[in-house]
């Protein structure tokens, strides 16, 4: 909402400057985004008067004109424009002058005749023939010429032409509609500076030809969406230009002015607040206005040109035939005011905002009307708003008013009564506001209070109970003047519960291992399922799908991470980033459930690739998770089926008999699909598995009393046969002494032959009683030896 | 004899000026006081000397045979140390040759600002909640007070993902004040940050995904003195010592009174520049006393409780924190720029 500085001067007097009053505006809830100077871009223009003038010597168009721009010494300034003459009243950008659009003007010679500065058009001072209908367009501005400027030699151009008005722009919250109001925001600011509301009490004289029950009749059928109807009617219409001032402050507020009807209609809805609509008269049908419902497909062509076609939610305003106006958003071209029009039916209502508000966004047409109407409207506006329009029409003489009006009010609402608790609103506030100073602060903003009885003025629907009135106190009594106080009250103990504490640790894990943490989306693309290489009927490409999605892009809410990761793999690969290592503790959204909500399930999801990156290297950074959250049973399985991984390069891990997740080697196909051609690895890691993982806490036990002896072991098995099951196989063999068994290398190639190949362990034997010493040892290795040969063939290299 | 023993003193040490390693020294050794050493030999001699004689010849060979024990010794350590020098000196390396990296990861920065926020309001007594991002919109809207028919309510606005607007992505973190409201025990101190939706394009200050935090208290007596306190402490912990704030009126559905806080601007503390776009004052929350019909839904007695809450935007605290001029950077996730935090 823009307000003008001088139209506000006229309902209340603050003579604040822009930055304070801004930041006052501000503090008491009217929250100011900019204020601008209109006229800030022009400097050091005046108003001159053409003393002489004379023929250029060395060009056959232009002039050498003598102008007293009020300084004395009249200054020389040459121009190439016609319409000037001797006694001309013009404006004059003098030596180092600004022009709108960053123009600076400076002396200089026009073919060897010095020119002090220049004559200018209304164009070159920012301004639209609307604004002036009587100046010449093309070519200098003759101010003198124009009845409706008295201008003085040497003034200021700005203030001669209205163009020294501040515009503040404010932010208003949805809970106030009345302060999308001059007379809104000059009630505010009255109450913010201590000043003196201005109201004024529209009087119209009346007495058009005719009786308005005989000419006009309304019917409301859709009552439900018309609280209130009101129309007044106006005769011998003479459509003109409205006058400069009108002009002046319709353009002020970011209007165009076009005929003097249309520009009241405006001027009243920017000074109260209330939408008003002009219809002409003639194409009334029948004399009646009926404000239903649009029939479902019933076509409109709006003021704006456009055919709009219609539903049964819209509300439309119709003669006898045919629908004239779409009700609180835009008029029908079929009843526009133009320039023979010669009778007008002011409309002035009050709709229901969420059917226009529904309305306007099914077209998308939000209008300034609109706008307004769909915060919903105080219905006890639209009265005095018609009066004020059908006083205008008298005061141009636009038309003449015909006696009566016409006022339909299907709903009007209770004034809301409210008891002042003084106590109670210092209590909620942490406040000691004396309970009459409550009252000046209430009572300045329009709230009548008789005794502890408050009433809340029509158009503060937002104000139900006792913490709105605690909030209209608190905001003149200055949010920044209520104390600052630490809480109270029983203490509570604040902490991360264990699931954020081990996702607290994870993400320290992955960092200590190199990861960077990333954010991704949490909704994707179908066809990302597809990029993963998951088949047509995997279950998990049933997802929650977004009715309204943005786009294609982010339109299902994933069940897996995976395709988020190598997306951001893939863009730092793009990025030539020459190696990336990632970590996400994303939520995956599994439509499970019976309550129509997704089961939000988190998942550590890894990410790399790299010259320092392989199976193995991610296979011992997630060993090392393990190990560091104490997890127990820890085991790998090959994993061949996943579609997104290397069949062979792939494992699930598992704690005990719970899988907690998959990782390794992205499938070719899948890094084909995404344009990188190096290999990248990722892990998908259960949240709540690893949660369940999660050992006990850390206990003590006694560090080894006696030495231990460590016996290298390496067999020849069959290529097939697994680290896992030789290991497997020496725990079980090696008795109570053997405390560790350790894989150093696996060695494939001569003198090996083909099909097999060497594993080597390292073995740690230890006993808490005594120093073992080779005989000690012996059986059990003999017995390792036996077993792994009879279980798995693998034989002493 | 005495003679002798003078003689081989002056001989022995005289050598061991020259010595230049630490076999020399082994060889003076047997070769003064070894068995078949000349002062050994000396001594074999001793049998043949006058009773008066034996104990002064004995007390000037053991003198000798000392001084040549210690200066052995000494000379042995002086020819350690230069032998050390030598060592140090032959491994000089270069210091200034770049180190065997170890490469840490990073955390994101948003999540380091979330951190510093959560950490702060632990220490104040807060819990931190997680919750649904797939939310019903009674949670949403209907019990944060903002009904049938509130703009933000509309399909443009918000994602559903049902023709009855029934189930939607969370527009705000706001319903963790409802579903605290409804599982804890009062007096309630939680903090629940986390994603929300909101239907906009991709730009420099917008996202359809970004993230909140919101916090809420709920207690006997808790006043909106209480709110500006509580919230001066976080931002003077946040922003440091000494940051000026200022509230301003607002309008949130679910709280009334409803404020804004700004913080001073720390570029141009509060005189007007580009960063604050003049106004001196950088917009940091919205907050407000919890509605009393927001109480009422979750079946809490105004005339008995109340409380504060409030909700603060991640992006742009953590874009603030860091200078980080494009949100999109954020969600980008290429490693020179998480790298650098």
């Amino acid at each position: 909402m823009n307000l003008s500085r001088k139209w506000l001067n006229e309902f209340v007097t603050v003579t604040a400057s822009d930055k304070e009053f801004a930041e006052a505006m501000t503090l008491s809830g009217s929250k100011v985004e900019v204020t601008v100077d209109q006229g800030a871009e022009i400097s050091n223009v005046v108003v001159g008067k053409v003393l002489s003038m004379k023929r250029h010597e060395n060009s056959d168009h232009m002039w050498v004109c003598q102008v007293d721009t009020g300084d004395g010494e009249p200054v020389q300034i040459v121009t190439g424009a016609q319409n000037v003459k001797e006694g001309d009243l013009v404006p004059v950008a003098k030596h180092k002058s600004t022009l709108p659009g960053g123009k600076k003007i400076e002396k200089g010679k026009l073919r060897g005749e010095v020119s002090y500065g220049m004559l200018c058009s209304f164009k070159e001072l920012g301004l639209d023939q609307r604004d002036f209908p009587a100046a010449y367009e093309d070519g200098i501005w003759i101010l003198s010429d124009d009845p409706e400027l008295s201008v003085e030699v040497g003034q200021d151009i700005r203030e001669a032409v209205g163009l020294d008005d501040h515009v503040v722009e404010f932010e208003i919250t949805p809970n106030r509609p009345d302060c999308l109001s001059i007379i809104g925001l000059a009630r505010e600011a009255a109450a913010t500076f201590n000043a003196e509301l201005r109201l004024h009490e529209p009087v119209v004289k009346g007495g058009a030809e005719g009786e308005l029950i005989e000419l006009l009749d309304v019917e409301t059928p859709a009552a439900d969406l018309v609280p209130r109807y009101t129309a007044r009617m106006v005769r011998n219409v003479k459509i003109a230009p409205s006058p400069k001032w009108m002009r002046e402050r319709l353009r002020a507020m970011g209007v165009r002015p076009i005929n003097n009807i249309v520009d009241i209609t405006n001027y009243v809805m920017l000074e109260y607040g209330q939408p008003m609509h002009a219809f002409d008269y003639r194409y009334v049908k029948g004399g009646k206005i009926i404000v239903r419902r649009a029939e479902e497909g019933e076509e409109l062509t709006t003021l704006d040109g456009t055919l709009r076609k219609l539903t049964a939610d819209h509300l439309v305003i119709a003669d006898d035939t045919r629908a004239v106006g779409l009700a609180g958003i835009m008029g029908g071209l079929n009843s526009e005011i133009v320039e023979d029009t010669t009778d007008v039916v002011f409309e002035s209502a009050c709709f229901d905002g969420t059917c226009i508000r529904k309305g306007a966004l099914a077209l998308g047409m939000r209008t300034e009307a609109s706008a307004k109407f769909e915060k919903g409207l105080d219905p006890m506006n639209t009265m005095p708003a018609v009066e004020r329009a059908c006083e205008f029409v008298e005061m141009l003489g636009a038309g003449e008013v015909v006696d009566g009006v016409i006022d339909i009010l299907n709903s009007v609402p209770h004034p809301t009564v409210l008891t002042l608790e003084p106590e109670k609103i210092n209590a909620l506030l942490g406040t000691d506001i004396p309970a009459e100073d409550m009252v000046r602060i209430l009572k300045s903003v329009d709230f009548k209070v008789d005794g502890d009885q408050v009433t809340v003025p029509s158009y503060r629907a937002d104000v139900r109970r006792m913490a709105d009135l605690a909030e209209e106190v608190a905001r003149f009594y200055g949010y920044n003047n209520i104390p600052s106080t630490l809480m109270r009250g029983q203490t509570t103990l604040g902490g991360y519960s264990p699931e954020q504490q081990l996702e607290r640790r994870l993400g320290e894990l992955c960092r200590a291992f190199g990861h960077d943490e990333i954010i991704t989306y949490s909704f994707i693309s179908p066809t990302y399922y597809d990029k993963i290489r998951w088949a047509e009927d995997h279950p998990n490409r049933k997802s929650f799908k977004i009715l309204n999605p943005l786009g294609e892009d982010t339109s299902i809410m994933r069940t897996t991470v995976l395709p988020s990761m190598l997306e951001i793999l893939t863009r730092n690969y793009n990025y030539r980033n020459k190696s990336a290592k990632l970590y996400e503790v994303g939520r995956i959204y599994l439509p499970d459930r019976d309550d129509g909500l997704a089961t939000e399930s988190k998942m550590l999801s890894i990410g790399a690739y790299g010259s320092d990156m392989d199976f193995f290297t991610l296979k011992g950074f997630i060993e090392a998770i393990m190990d560091d959250i104490r997890a127990e049973n820890v085991r790998f399985e090959p994993c061949a089926d996943n579609p997104s991984y290397h069949p062979g390069r792939c494992a699930t891990l598992w704690s005990g008999d719970r899988c907690i997740g998959v990782f390794g080697q992205i499938h070719p196909l899948v890094a084909k699909n995404y344009g990188v051609d190096t290999a990248m690895y990722c892990a998908e890691l259960s949240f709540d598995e690893l949660m369940k993982a999660h050992g006990a806490d850390a206990e003590y036990t006694a560090l080894p009393k006696f030495p231990g002896v460590h016996r290298d072991l390496a067999v020849v098995c069959a290529a097939g046969v697994t680290v896992y099951q030789l290991s497997e196989c020496i725990k079980n063999a090696g008795g109570s002494l053997l405390k560790a068994v350790e894989f150093f290398d696996v060695y494939t190639g001569a003198p090996i032959e083909p099909g097999k190949k060497s594993v080597a362990f390292s073995l740690e034997f230890r006993s808490d009683e005594q120093n073992l010493t080779d005989k000690d040892i012996e059986p059990a290795m003999e017995k390792i030896l036996a077993q792994l040969a009879e279980k798995l063939d693998a034989r002493l290299r | 004899m005495k003679e002798q023993l003078a003689k081989i003193r002056a001989e022995a040490l005289a050598a061991l000026e020259e010595a230049k390693a630490s076999a020399d020294l082994d060889a003076l050794r047997v070769k003064y006081l070894g068995k078949k050493g000349e002062l050994t030999a000396v001594l074999k001699q001793m049998g043949k000397l006058s009773a008066e004689e034996r104990p002064i010849m004995g007390q000037l060979a053991n003198d000798v045979r000392a001084a040549l024990e210690s200066a052995l010794e000494s000379t042995s350590k002086k020819l350690e140390e230069a032998a050390l020098e030598l060592k140090l000196k032959a491994e000089v390396v270069d210091v200034t040759i770049p180190g065997k990296e170890v490469k840490i990861g990073h955390k994101h920065p948003m999540y380091i600002a979330l951190d510093e926020i959560k950490d702060i309001f632990i220490g104040m007594g807060f819990t931190v909640l997680d919750g649904p991002e797939v939310e019903l919109a009674e949670l949403n809207f209907d019990r944060l007070n903002a009904e049938e028919g509130h703009p933000s309510r509309d399909w443009s606005d918000t994602f559903y993902f049902d023709e009855d607007s029934r189930v939607m992505l969370r527009s705000q973190t706001s319903p963790m004040q409802v579903r605290a409201m409804d599982s804890m025990e009062l007096p309630i101190r939680i903090v629940a940050p986390g994603r929300v939706y909101r239907k906009d394009e991709v730009d420099a200050t917008h996202s359809p995904m970004f993230h909140q935090v919101e916090g809420m208290v709920i207690d006997k007596g808790v006043t909106m003195a209480d709110l500006k306190g509580t919230l001066n402490t976080v931002v003077e912990q946040l922003y440091g010592e000494g940051t000026k704030t200022r509230f301003r009126p607002h309008h949130f559905p679910f709280t009334e009174p409803s404020c804004e806080m700004d913080v001073q601007c720390h570029k141009c503390g509060g005189v007007g520049c580009p960063t604050c776009k003049g106004e001196g004052w950088i917009e940091l929350l919205g907050a407000g006393m919890i509605h009393p019909r927001v109480l009422e839904m979750a079946g809490i007695d105004p005339e008995v409780y109340s409380g504060w809450a409030f909700g603060i935007g991640l992006e742009r605290t953590a874009m603030r924190r860091f200078k980080i001029a494009d949100l999109r950077l954020i969600f980008e996730n290429d490693i020179r720029f998480l790298e650098q935090f």
